[in-house]
């Protein structure tokens, strides 16, 4: 039987509500292609098995009316395959030409995970990544520098504050975009389908399609109905919505895997803004009532849309996975952009708000002075909070070479554009500099 | 397999007869239709069935898509499972 007011919705939600689905992900192993000859075999395996992915995407968009925003393949942590005498390079760059050739907007993987320590070959990868960033379009990169289970590598913490300076620098001619693809990890999950952080972990299978479903603007708009109400009602309606958006994901998710001929390996129900009006997760907080995202409140309200997502989202699927929640990408939504344009929204509340949300200081442009040591320190923080709380959180700063605090950087597409904020002027050299580890934390006596 | 078609828009006449002559065109049965007027706005929803489909899905929107355009209308064809997925338990 049909029901009008249904079906009117969904075309609603889809039309005007800027409901979508924002990626089809397809993880691709890569241990079969250890060793020397990496790069060629890595380019072969990758194109083979992601042939169709682009269009098995496009098809499902037109029959489902559902708009796909992208498609993405994650593969293995390229540092567990790199040969001892293969140069990284080679592979981010076989990675890069794989893209293209499968039409994929974003290629994720090129990792290395070094919570409690690194290898050779880790340490070879990640003082590779801003050659690999500058010399590429479409390779993304992350380090996993901290888990729950192994403490805070501060070396790797050390480390990654060179290397973001670094890559800044040998992508000065684009505002230090290829920062824009780095990401610092505490506690990376393996199935994360949304990039700059994809890539496929090692417990995974030779190949899965994992989706990540996104929809601010249907949560916002589903909240505009009851102004005024507690905040029982909020959670309900928010924890509906979710529901809703993650069977959609769901459908898709097994439609791409049966035509793929890939295992189904998750749902990831993320609210990622992007920089359009009316798809942005600061407007559903302040439609919960703050004047502005960033002022006493935020967290609170950023903590029951993050909680309700999710529990929308687990009843919705059995498969829920990835980072699913709220990100908080600066530069990616206009809420934010306009809350840190006003100086609102700070670096420091940005830090308070990922102890709450699925991820951490995401998109956030900082002067091209910053430091390196700098850097470290707030991924020292951010890391310290994903270790302590059992959370995923990471770091994805741009320092902007030749700009400072107030002057607007522009990303272009999906990665918007912000103003860049201020960090702390004090200098954390000292602190940074003594390396080592700072040890997992208890798991009792929680307080 | 069944999917929605929504025709929304001004009313005029013939708006059912041309997307029904479409539909039978490419042999799909009609298993269900409703229509209304929504705030001034002439909105139509169908259910069909494609099990005897004698083209591609695709090429059947984008016939419809020109016979939107051609009557000033917006007309959509989604695989009716998503609407389940969405609103059924």
């Amino acid at each position: 039987m049909l029901n009008t007011s249904e079906i009117l919705a969904t075309i609603d939600m889809i039309k005007e509500q800027k409901l979508d689905i924002r990626t089809i992900t397809m993880g691709v192993s890569l241990l079969e292609c250890a060793g020397e000859g990496a790069a060629e075999k890595i380019y072969d395996l990758v194109t083979r098995r992601a042939e169709r992915l682009v269009t098995v995407g496009e098809e499902i968009e037109r029959e489902f009316g559902i708009p796909i925003v992208n498609k993405r393949i994650s593969v293995t942590p390229v540092a567990l395959v790199l040969g001892e005498a293969e140069d990284p390079v080679r592979i981010a760059l076989a990675l890069d030409r794989a893209a293209d050739a499968t039409g994929v907007n974003f290629i994720g993987g090129y990792s290395a995970l070094v919570q409690k320590s690194a290898t050779r070959g880790d340490l070879r990868l990640i003082r590779s990544i801003p050659e690999a960033l500058s010399r590429t379009e479409k390779v993304c990169s992350s380090v996993n520098v901290a888990s729950t289970r192994a403490g805070v590598n501060m070396d790797a913490v050390k480390l990654m504050g060179e290397i973001i300076v670094e890559t800044a620098r040998l992508t000065a001619d684009r505002d230090g975009l290829g920062c824009a693809k780095l990401v610092a990890f505490a506690n990376a999950v393996e199935d994360n389908p949304f990039m700059a952080g994809a890539f496929h972990g090692v417990g995974e299978g030779d190949t899965a399609v994992n989706v990540g479903v996104s929809g601010p603007g249907v949560v916002k708009r589903a909240l505009e109905a009851h102004r005024g109400e507690p905040f029982d009602v909020v959670a309900e309606t928010i924890k509906k919505t979710a529901f809703r958006i993650t069977r959609m994901g769901q459908l898709v998710a097994m439609e791409a895997s049966k035509r793929l001929k890939a295992p189904f390996g998750i749902v990831d129900l993320s609210l990622a803004p992007t920089p359009a009006m009316g798809d942005s997760v600061a407007h559903i907080l302040e439609e919960m009532g703050l004047e502005r995202c960033g002022q006493h409140g935020t967290t609170a309200a950023l903590m029951l849309l993050n909680d309700a997502v999710k529990k929308g989202g687990v009843m919705a699927s059995s498969s829920v996975g990835g980072l699913s929640g709220a990100f908080i990408p600066l530069s990616e939504d206009i809420g934010m952009i306009d809350a840190a344009r006003t100086g609102t929204l700070t670096l420091d509340k940005l830090e308070a708000m990922t102890c709450v949300c699925s991820v951490g200081l995401d998109m956030i442009a900082v002067p091209g002075d910053t430091p390196a040591a700098t850097l470290s320190a707030i991924l020292a923080d951010e890391a310290a909070i994903g270790v302590v709380n059992q959370k995923t959180t990471a770091v994805r700063l741009i320092p902007v070479p030749g700009k400072g605090v107030g002057e607007w950087v522009e990303f272009g597409g999906l990665l918007g554009r912000a103003p860049i904020i201020s960090v702390h002027p004090e200098s954390a050299a000292s602190f940074i500099a003594r390396g080592g580890r700072i040890p997992a934390p208890i798991n009792s006596l929680r307080n | 397999m069944k999917a929605i078609i929504t025709v929304l828009g001004t009313d005029k006449p013939g708006i059912i007869a041309e997307t029904s002559a479409c539909l039978y065109c490419y042999n799909l049965n009609i298993l269900d239709i409703t229509q209304t007027i929504l705030s001034g706005y002439f909105t139509m929803v169908m259910m069909v069935d494609l099990s005897g489909m004698t083209c591609r899905f695709d090429e059947i929107i984008d016939e419809l898509t020109r016979l939107g355009e051609r009557l000033g209308l917006e007309i959509r064809m989604q695989r009716s499972e998503i609407f389940d997925a969405m609103h059924r338990l």
